[in-house]
């Protein structure tokens, strides 16, 4: 059998009104370059337009930005549109402007790891590879 | 989803218009999962009614806006619309940023519209084979036009045109002169011809150059002269002019020309899916790399190991 090649597939998706995308910019770049095919939805998407992009492009990451503080509501908007498109697999990661507080809710509630300003980048990218590494594993030949 | 749902063949989900059964086959296709073969074997016999558009042309000649505008267009005339919108990969990391999307970004959420981004990976006939796949994907799902559209330059590009029925070339004015797209051997694939950007200065002058270059090569009597049409894709103007020309020349293959094209282009397929298969034998786990090394350990010259390996190949030998 040929050896099937895998990779992981990333969304970075830019929820809202915020129109800062340096950061999204900066962690796609970041990505690709730890080799993950990583596809960029640009500015102001609704949960639904990330969440649909994310089902037609079969990611197995969905990586939010969100500056604007809306971070409490449209974490959970964008997890529910995944999950009424069948995706609810697929893992949350999220960063931006967010206080410790909320990062604890949210990360309690497993709706996304958060990663916050100051962040390195190849921490980001390396605590995505180990964790799909162990997903890949367990999937096995499961669809 | 429910259990009972999700255990069902994909290839029997696909027909019944899941839409996450696409975005997995066309994930399996991209990795050369076998259990995409299976599946296409379930859905081949509904093969064959979309109609397979490639588009292609240099980095900056607005393939995506054009194709953007395309579906637009297409979405008008109420036909449901698959993309497949191939981006480079890096030869170096492996990764890649696709970034098509963002130009088709209203059509997301229009139910009729499909859009998958693939990263060109390592192309050695891989890509072809992913991108015929994933049309096949496409058509059995229902789509009554697949468009491609593929990475800048390269030869990458060649590659997708395989998959298509009819290739659009995109150019545009101040990108070089006609003879740059004369050398860069993307004539020879155009069945239509499109100068984009027709508002720029130079853009006129460029119709006639590349009309005289295609004229040049292609006389001959009953034979498809590849016509050289102008738009904005930006603007959205004149993008009728070139679906109708894709039409045209769908017209012009006629059900048995195109049926003799689509024939020639599985039998490409074929030819690549053998390449792989040998390859992986070859070179593979189980393959010959380590007589190589060591033969060429011994002081021997890479022909001759070559030769070696051939008749050892033709011989049955195992590795």
């Amino acid at each position: 059998m040929v050896m099937v090649k895998r990779k992981i597939r990333v969304l970075i998706g830019k929820p809202g009104l915020d129109g800062h995308d340096r950061g999204a910019k900066t962690v796609a770049s970041v990505l690709r370059d730890h080799g993950m095919e990583v596809i960029y939805s640009g500015l102001h998407k609704t949960p639904s337009e990330i969440a649909e992009a994310a089902a037609q492009e079969d990611v197995d990451v969905v990586g939010l930005s969100i500056l604007s503080g809306a971070h409490m509501s449209l974490f959970p908007r964008v997890r529910e549109e995944l999950a009424q498109r069948g995706k609810q697999e697929v893992l949350l990661v999220g960063g931006g402007i967010i206080p410790a507080e909320d990062v604890d809710a949210l990360e309690k509630d497993g709706y996304a790891r958060l990663f916050g300003p100051g962040t390195n980048t190849d921490e980001i990218a390396n605590w995505i590879t180990s964790e799909m590494q162990i997903r890949f594993e367990s999937e096995g030949d499961e669809e | 989803m429910t259990v009972a749902e999700k255990k069902k063949p994909i290839a029997e989900r696909l027909l019944e218009g899941d839409r996450n059964a696409v975005a997995r086959l066309i994930t399996w296709a991209e990795n050369g999962d076998t259990r995409f073969h299976q599946a296409l074997a379930g859905i081949y016999p509904e093969l064959g009614r979309a109609r397979r558009l490639g588009v292609t042309g240099p980095p900056g000649a607005g393939k995506s806006t054009l194709v953007n505008e395309l579906v637009g267009e297409l979405r008008r005339e109420d036909r449901q619309v698959g993309v497949l919108a191939v981006d480079p990969s890096s030869p170096f990391t492996g990764g890649a940023l696709l970034g098509d999307r963002i130009r088709m970004e209203s059509r997301t959420i229009d139910p009729g519209v499909f859009i998958r981004s693939m990263a060109s990976r390592d192309s050695h006939g891989g890509l072809a084979r992913a991108t015929i796949d994933a049309c096949d994907v496409m058509d059995a799902f229902g789509f009554d036009d697949v468009l491609i559209e593929t990475v800048g330059v390269g030869q990458a590009e060649y590659d997708v045109v395989s998959a298509a029925d009819t290739v659009v070339v995109v150019l545009c004015p101040g990108a070089g002169d006609s003879i740059q797209a004369m050398k860069s051997g993307l004539l020879e694939v155009a069945d239509i011809i499109v100068v984009n950007k027709n508002d720029l200065p130079g853009a006129q002058r460029m119709v006639v150059d590349l009309e005289e270059a295609v004229h040049i090569r292609l006389a001959g009597k009953g034979r498809w002269i590849t016509p050289v049409v102008t738009c904005s894709a930006g603007r959205g103007e004149a993008v009728a002019d070139v679906l109708a020309e894709i039409s045209r020349h769908g017209e012009h293959l006629g059900e048995q020309g195109l049926s003799a094209l689509r024939t020639q282009k599985r039998a490409g397929q074929v030819r690549l899916a053998v390449g792989e298969l040998i390859d992986d034998y070859l070179w593979g786990e189980a393959g010959y790399s380590q007589r190589v090394a060591s033969e060429l350990d011994a002081g021997r010259t890479p022909y001759e190991v070559a030769g070696e390996i051939r008749d050892a190949v033709l011989r049955g030998e195992r590795p």
